[in-house]
């Protein structure tokens, strides 16, 4: 299959109009169109400011602005009103509560002991989790980092499957095996669920050709899947981003390119470890507009997502989204976040996500108080019943051990009696030798 | 000057008494001719070497993921304060890029001292170790070599890593010619190897024991001392099996054989310390007198470097043998979360082994 299957004579514009968001950006304000459409993208208006002081000078009312919705910019963290509708407002919210309260029970359970190995809690980062996914169909697929308990949730995977997948039972999404760091659900589309840094992004790469090839070579016209990658600000250093954001730019593939940047790589900085900190250049360096968003803002990082899931729909290509977001706990739950600023820390616990959204919706008389106490109590219960949940849940059986290592387990090979292992009686058992 | 002895290109001994040949036990301590040592555990023996090392050559760098702070282990604390950030520095997360980068720091005559996070995150830079690092002498014909380079990284199982904190990828390793592989398996063993491996002119990779970076306390001598690569241990004499193994394994078959002592079985145990070039002779000379081997490793039993033991023994003491060479190792699984217990070789399982090869 040749590159002028996926060729649009659209596709030279952007890169025209997307060279100059590199240059200088003190004076203009660059725009960018989405091809074949008339959204307009506004950039960051940035200062002029060096890439060591960017973080107190970075400009957060970052937004993306279509020309349908007519907004207008102006200073305050919210822009205009009803961009949501109430039963909009009320799933992100009960969905940003899920995460928070869910990672909050998982470091409890882990104190105590019924959690072991890597726990990478996402608290503070759930309006970005929040703001994507809900947009998303099931067939979509999102593919996540070490820290995916939020992703899957957001994604539909039931909390009591991803607390006893935590536990290690068998009720869990992946019956025990994979744990925290490796949540899979065929069910939802989530396809992991990542321990190493960037080794997710090909594989999102890849999924995303599918959607492609099944929408423009098998002629599956509503094949309009949409695949969403999440990595954090230390993988955008890595060379498998760099070969994906290529790739996917080549091909035009249907994937949304979305940076947690939450500023610490354990205890790199991120302005420290990159030579340009600013992650939403690097999308237009190799054809693809590049974003940046204030990722604890819920609306404003939905809007973004609109647009870019929407572009990936219509088949115009990927894009490089840029979340300024901030993970109020450690690391993991080992990490005794000694390195960070206290300063820091409580400049963005100002701007938790959960309590923006509230403070929005009092506002603009979407909910009350009542109502939204009423979700978090429910919130609250299901979260429970998931820890009653997986604590009532059985242990792998010991011949779940060999399941899974080949499609077949013929794949294990002739045992010394010249017979297949499998068919050992013990092989099940995991009291063979294999 | 330590860097002196490495001109004559063989392995030196610094201080013969502390590392003779034979040896009875791990924690044995030469206190009459040594200096009073005190206590360390794993991590502050290896700080201590980097110290050293960093102290002695001026030309030595640490570098890697969060080794500015000291590391998620705390074998790189104190580094960056004293030596100042041009010698000990973060780098961004591309193991790749580390690796590929001290490869170059090396053929420019610098000791590039690269740690890897996990050993699990060790398969990126794969590549550049076997393809770049292991052939550089050669390709170049002795123009360059990359003999610098030292590459450092936390393996094995810890209780609770699962998939990707807790391989042994030593065998990938071991069939490169051209790199050394080097694992100890105590303090001292880990400061003096480490110390060798650093100045030694070849790149060697280090792979460090981390469920004994806290647990394993001995006494670690504190001044420089170097122990010799490609020299096996025999730290426990026995008489009708021989055990090999190295780095964390050894204290589970250690508690194997001292359980077979009371059962009448007479062990005899070696660290074989350099994994490649590795020690045949002395494996041979203790095959010769028992007449059975067992090997056992953490990493899966195919293809782990106790095959490669096997078939060198077998062919050299093929008529001494009076049982099957026996391996007691991982499954031929991913490294399961869960099923760690059920995966990896227990003491018990090794037991079994023994016993089963002494009846043969």
């Amino acid at each position: 299959m040749s590159s002028s299957t996926f060729f649009s004579s659209s596709s030279i514009n952007t890169i025209k109009s997307s060279c100059f968001t590199t240059e200088n950006h003190s004076s203009i304000i660059p725009t960018s169109s989405f091809l074949g459409s008339t959204h307009k993208l506004r950039f960051n208006p940035l200062t002029a400011n060096s890439p060591t002081r960017f973080i107190k000078n970075r400009q957060t009312h970052i937004v993306a602005v279509s020309d349908v919705k007519q907004k207008q910019l102006k200073s305050t963290p919210f822009v205009g009103n009803l961009l949501i509708t109430k039963e909009e407002g009320l799933e992100l919210y009960e969905d940003m509560i899920l995460g928070r309260t869910f990672e909050d029970m998982c470091a409890q359970m882990y104190y105590r002991g019924k959690m072991f190995g890597f726990v990478h809690l996402y608290n503070g980062q759930e309006a970005v989790s929040t703001g994507f996914i809900k947009l998303l169909k099931q067939q979509d697929c999102v593919v996540s980092t070490y820290r995916d308990h939020v992703h899957a949730l957001s994604k539909g995977v039931p909390a009591r499957e991803v607390m006893s997948e935590l536990f290690g039972k068998t009720t869990g999404c992946v019956r025990g095996q994979g744990g925290s760091m490796h949540m899979f659900s065929k069910e939802h589309n989530l396809i992991g669920g990542f321990a190493f840094i960037g080794e997710g992004i090909p594989i999102a790469t890849g999924t995303a050709f599918t959607s492609k090839y099944n929408r423009d070579v098998l002629k599956q016209a509503d094949c309009d899947h949409v695949t969403l990658a999440f990595f954090g600000d230390g993988t955008c250093n890595n060379g498998q981003f760099f070969e994906c954001l290529n790739m996917a730019a080549l091909w035009k593939l249907p994937i949304v390119f979305v940076v947690e940047n939450n500023l610490w790589a354990i205890g790199m900085s991120h302005e420290r470890a990159t030579s340009d900190p600013e992650i939403w250049k690097k999308g237009p360096a190799f054809g693809m507009p590049g974003v940046h968003v204030d990722g604890m803002d819920v609306l404003k990082v939905r809007e973004v997502a609109k647009e870019a899931v929407e572009r990936a729909r219509r088949g115009d290509g990927p894009t490089l989204i840029e979340c300024e977001t901030y993970r109020f706990r450690g690391h993991s739950l080992a990490d005794p976040d000694e390195l960070r600023d206290p300063s820091e820390k409580a400049h963005y616990a100002a701007r938790d996500p959960i309590t923006a959204l509230k403070k929005y919706m009092i506002e603009n008389k979407l909910a009350n108080e009542g109502e939204l106490k009423a979700i978090e109590k429910k919130i609250d219960e299901l979260v429970e019943e998931a820890v009653e949940f997986a604590d009532a849940s059985p242990h792998p059986d010991r011949s779940q051990l060999l399941q899974n290592v080949f499609a077949d387990p013929k794949g294990f090979g002739i045992g010394p009696d010249g017979r297949y292992r499998c068919e050992d009686p013990k092989f099940t058992q995991g009291t063979a030798h294999v | 000057m330590a860097t002196g002895l490495t001109r004559f290109g063989r392995r030196m001994r610094w201080v013969p008494s502390v590392c003779n040949g034979r040896q009875f036990s791990t924690s044995f301590c030469d206190k009459d001719h040594n200096p009073p040592a005190k206590s360390f555990n794993l991590y502050t023996a290896i700080n201590q070497a980097l110290h050293i090392a960093l102290e002695t050559d001026s030309r030595a760098y640490v570098f890697g993921e969060d080794v500015g702070f000291g590391g998620v282990f705390r074998c790189t604390t104190g580094l960056a304060d004293r030596f100042g950030k041009t010698r000990v520095f973060n780098t961004p997360l591309c193991e790749q890029g580390i690796v590929g980068f001290a490869i170059g720091l090396a053929a420019m005559g610098n000791r590039a001292i690269a740690e890897i996070q996990f050993a699990d995150y060790i398969f990126p830079a794969f590549d550049q170790l076997v393809n770049e690092a292991a052939k550089f002498r050669y390709r170049s014909g002795n123009q360059f070599n990359c003999g610098g380079l030292t590459v450092r990284a936390p393996y094995g199982a810890v209780g609770h890593g699962a998939l990707y904190h807790s391989q042994s990828p030593e065998a990938f390793f071991c069939h490169v010619p051209g790199l050394k592989v080097v694992i100890p398996r105590s303090p001292r063993e880990a400061k003096g190897l480490l110390l060798s491996s650093i100045r030694d002119p070849n790149p060697v990779v280090f792979f460090e024991p981390k469920w004994l970076y806290r647990l394993s306390v001995e006494e670690v001598p504190e001044h420089d001392y170097m122990l010799p690569l490609s020299e096996a241990q025999v730290i426990r004499e026995g008489s009708d099996i021989t055990l090999v193994g190295w780095g964390a394994q050894l204290s589970i078959i250690e508690q194997a054989c001292i359980d077979a002592e009371k059962e009448g079985i007479s062990c005899e145990l070696i660290d074989l310390k350099t994994l490649i070039p590795w020690d045949k002779e002395t494996v041979e000379a203790s095959v010769r007198k028992t007449g059975r081997l067992l090997i056992s490793h953490e990493a899966p039993v195919t293809g782990g470097f106790g095959a490669e033991i096997a078939a060198s023994i077998v062919e050299r003491c093929f008529l001494r043998l009076e049982a099957p060479v026996a391996r007691v190792c991982g499954l031929d699984t991913p490294f399961p979360l869960v099923f760690e217990p059920l995966y990896m070789p227990t003491k018990n399982k090794v037991l079994d082994s023994i016993k089963s090869t002494v009846n043969y």
